[in-house]
């Protein structure tokens, strides 16, 4: 997680908007957004697993396409939109994905969930009824080392089921 | 004085002098007072104080307190089942402290798959005692004999009475302070009887999972805490001759330390202190380390004396020698594994933080007793004065039992007077923590005229002797085990020894069937010694539709082929069945396992399934391409990139097979369901092409060599 310490006099100041909050931080070209939404703005359900873009444990949504926020610089969200794990569900109502993984059981210790309910939802929203293989193309950079990889499918289905559901039958 | 530097943890007291209610309320306090030794006998010679304890609060809550640890095994749920189960309580109105070495009853750690054996049983025992209780309580309040007390759902009435003359737990106990020892007659009922454990449930903590709120160790944040980082040698075993912090120092905000072996920093921003370590002068003097290529030589040339991960064993039964000279045929194979590294998702993360002398650090770690008599040595401060925390804990495989880093930072933040936490970045994950040691395993066999097994002598390097031992019927055994002088850093690991030794036995068996033409679940069940495995065996044999014949020794025109193997160890049964296909290019594709696992009665078999299903992926990983590679005491691979894990695109169908034995004493399931997976998969490929391979991982370039 290499990335230079924030807010200093000599730095820039730039807004970046996370779960529908606009928040003043400092710009750096070496600053990742992983370091600024654990660190700085408290949003920890965004994991550090390798700092490489190898493991997935970090991604968010940026305008709803998931993206590796370990290899994302600062810079290229600003005007975008940014959703973390934590701006998913929808008050008490969990998002359908979240609630497939709840199903599914699909998960151990639970660590790479944000990254995989992240990359699934990215996924869903452009392909509502993924194949099995399509499912595991789209999944492949985020790592589970409890193994947890047939439930972690499984609730990716669930929630395409469950998004059919709430949008209701085509017109 | 903080009232923090006050506290005894309960464990170092005497159980009736604990204040159990000023921690937590009014009600009833049952303690289980000693540790009992599993069936094993592991923990005989244990602690003198408590092994369980549960409180019933005014609240109607029961608390209940285990020394153990969730690391992703999913011990919490099922363990708080248990609880649930024999207070006849809703699974939501119980509250299962685990590992905070303050108030939780001593535990050695949690390993060796003892949780359900253990703590589940200990718990079991303190919640029917508990029961007990409270039907006493009942009786009286109710004017009935305790006979007549009807227990459901938190409530208690007499018998034959209406819901609505039933009395919440929580007013029965109301104003008490009663404290009470298990009887020592406390035996639970039959888990035949279960109507929550063993039964399928979610996981407790589902929501905060999924909602990205779960904090874990490297989540956690406390005011004006910094961040540190260790100097680590550049290569193993290298001394550190100089050092000079002052550069690092010069930076805004740094705190320096060099104190005996330990050179560390700590600083307001992760990364002031990535580039204040990386700033101090150092002068290190390596000195020589055997490299990859020659370590098996270099580990038989270098054994030493006492311990390793289990018991030494020396076991002998008949005479081998004589049996080899009589016998018709005769075998001798060597086998290998690799060191390979446990990769937890969340690497090594500590928080310490000082309290008027009183030391508190969370940390993701496996063994907390252990961290905090550690910490007291290393700091020089009573075991009384150092309090453990087990936030939820990003996985650990068996890799999360080391105390140094936690050091680290609790004298990093004594010196800075802020709290620090420490997160290894994934490369330190790689190359700082131990690894699963590798393995040499020789094996000599012998058999009868008519295929009879005569004669096994077993004998290991460097991994230890868990399933050394062999489940089949053999008059004439020597095995035996014997540490060595590891040059990289190794300990536990999720079925360590047993999925070395269970692919070298379980290859080797059928390297026997093979050369005398036999089909190899056949030649397994004619000389199985336990009833339990055979059964086991039989299950996933027919389960997945066993071809019975044998392999030949030229392979198979098609490239498709399978394999067979058990394993019985921890009290656990396993049988895991492997297809492969092997095509024109020598490239492998695993098509299809099945394993079947038996562990006595299931307390939680969704939970179970789920394990047995990512142990099989886990030790696919090891069967097939995970390997640490090294050279002149360096790490060559310590990152994702460079040492390959199962990832979705790798993993095959998996079909789990539970045996459910409620009349049996329960077993864990988080390592014995690995042990089958590499030696299936490896006679899968010898039925495939002919060719046998004996070193794990088996096809690190994804061809069979």
């Amino acid at each position: 997680m290499s990335s230079s310490p924030p807010a200093t006099g000599t730095r820039p100041m730039t807004r970046i908007r996370v779960n529908g909050v606009e928040h003043s931080v400092a710009l750096a070209p070496d600053r990742h957004l992983l370091y600024v939404l654990r660190e700085e703005l408290g949003l920890t359900g965004t994991k550090y697993g390798c700092g490489e873009g190898e493991c997935g444990a970090c991604k968010v949504l940026v305008d709803g396409v998931a993206v590796r926020a370990c290899q994302t610089p600062l810079g290229e969200v600003v005007g975008r939109s940014v959703t973390t794990i934590e701006g998913l569900a929808h008050g008490e109502v969990l998002h359908p994905v979240q609630q497939a993984f709840v199903e599914a059981g699909a998960f151990q210790c639970g660590f790479c969930t944000p990254g995989m309910i992240i990359a699934a939802a990215s996924l869903l929203a452009r392909n509502p009824t993924p194949s099995d293989a399509e499912a595991r193309a789209a999944l492949d950079g985020n790592l589970c080392r409890c193994g947890g990889y047939l439930r972690i499918l499984d609730a990716v289905h669930r929630a395409s089921v469950l998004l059919s559901e709430t949008r209701g039958p085509p017109p | 004085m903080s009232p923090r530097a006050g506290v005894v943890p309960f464990d170092l007291l005497p159980p009736g002098e604990r204040p159990y209610f000023d921690h937590f309320g009014n009600g009833l306090v049952v303690v289980l007072p000693a540790q009992r030794p599993g069936p094993s006998g592991w923990g005989s010679g244990g602690p003198p104080h408590g092994g369980a304890w549960i409180h019933l609060g005014e609240d109607g809550k029961a608390r209940a307190f285990t020394g153990k640890v969730e690391v992703g095994q999913g011990t919490r749920t099922a363990l708080s089942l248990v609880v649930a189960e024999e207070l006849r309580l809703p699974l939501t109105s119980v509250e299962l402290t685990m590992g905070d070495t303050d108030v939780c009853p001593w535990d050695m750690g949690t390993f060796g798959s003892r949780s359900m054996p253990d703590a589940a049983q200990h718990l079991r025992t303190t919640g029917t005692a508990a029961r007990g209780f409270l039907v006493n309580l009942a009786a009286s309040r109710l004017g009935v004999s305790p006979a007549e007390v009807d227990l459901a759902g938190g409530r208690v009435r007499a018998r034959g009475k209406p819901e609505a003359q039933s009395i919440p737990y929580g007013e029965l106990v109301k104003g008490l302070r009663r404290l009470e020892f298990v009887p020592p007659d406390t035996r639970p009922g039959p888990a035949s009887g279960w109507t929550q454990a063993g039964h399928p449930a979610g996981d407790v903590a589902a929501r905060e999972v999924v909602t990205g709120f779960r904090r874990y160790t490297s989540d956690l944040h406390l005011p004006g805490m910094l961040h540190g980082k260790v100097l680590f040698p550049p290569t193993y075993g290298a001394k550190l001759r100089r050092v000079d912090l002052s550069p690092a120092k010069a930076l805004p905000g740094v705190v320096a330390l060099h104190q005996g072996d330990l050179v560390a920093v700590a600083a307001p921003f992760l990364p002031t202190a990535v580039a204040a370590v990386k700033a101090i002068r150092a002068e290190w003097e390596p000195t020589a380390q055997p490299s990859e290529n020659e370590i098996v030589d270099y580990l038989r040339h270098h054994p030493v004396e006492g311990e390793d991960f289990w018991d030494v064993i020396h076991h002998e039964a008949g005479n081998v020698a004589d049996a080899r000279a009589s016998a018709a045929t005769s075998l001798s194979e060597t086998y290998t594994t690799a060191y390979i590294a446990h990769a937890p998702l969340e690497t090594h993360a500590v928080l310490a933080s000082w309290d008027d002398g009183r030391l508190t650090v969370r940390m993701g770690t496996q063994t907390p007793f252990r961290a905090r008599d550690a910490l007291s040595d290393a700091l020089g401060i009573p075991p009384a004065k150092v309090h453990i925390i087990v936030p939820p804990t990003g996985s650990g495989f068996g890799g999360k039992h080391a105390s140094e880093l936690a050091a680290a930072a609790a004298l990093l933040a004594k010196a800075a007077g802020h709290p620090v936490r420490i997160t290894f970045s994934r490369e330190e994950e790689f190359a700082q923590a131990y690894l699963r040691p590798l393995a040499v395993i020789d094996i000599r066999s012998a058999v009868t005229e008519d295929g009879t097994l005569s004669a096994w002598e077993f004998h290991v390097l460097n991994a230890g002797s868990a399933a050394a031992r062999i489940p089949y019927r053999v008059p004439n055994q020597k095995i035996d085990n014997q540490p060595t002088d590891s040059p990289l850093a190794q300990a536990s690991y999720r079925a360590l020894a047993a999925t070395a030794n269970n692919f070298a036995r379980e290859s080797h068996v059928d390297e026997i069937a093979a050369r005398l033409g036999a089909d190899p679940v056949a030649y397994r069940l004619r000389h199985l010694a336990d009833d339990r495995l055979a059964a086991v065996l039989r299950a996933v044999a027919e389960r997945a539709g066993w071809d019975a014949r044998p392999s030949a020794p030229g392979g198979r025109p098609d490239g498709d082929g399978r394999g067979i193997a058990v394993g019985l160890e921890k009290g656990g049964r396993v049988a895991t069945f492997a297809e492969v296909r092997v095509d024109e290019g020598r490239r492998l594709e695993v098509l299809r396992l099945v394993t079947g696992y038996e562990c006595g009665a299931i307390v939680h078999p969704t939970n179970l399934a789920s394990q047995v299903e990512g142990g099989a992926v886990m030790a696919l990983g090891g069967a097939l391409y995970e390997a640490i590679h090294f050279e002149g005491g360096r790490i060559l691979n310590p990152r994702f990139s460079e040492y390959r894990v199962p990832r979705f695109h790798d993993i095959p169908p998996i079909e789990v097979l539970l045996l459910d034995r409620p009349d049996l004493p329960s077993q864990g399931g988080g390592e014995t369901p690995l042990i089958a997976v590499a030696p299936a998969i490896a006679n899968a490929i010898y039925d495939a092409t002919g060719r046998r391979l004996r070193s794990l991982p088996l096809t690190p370039e994804g061809t069979v060599p």
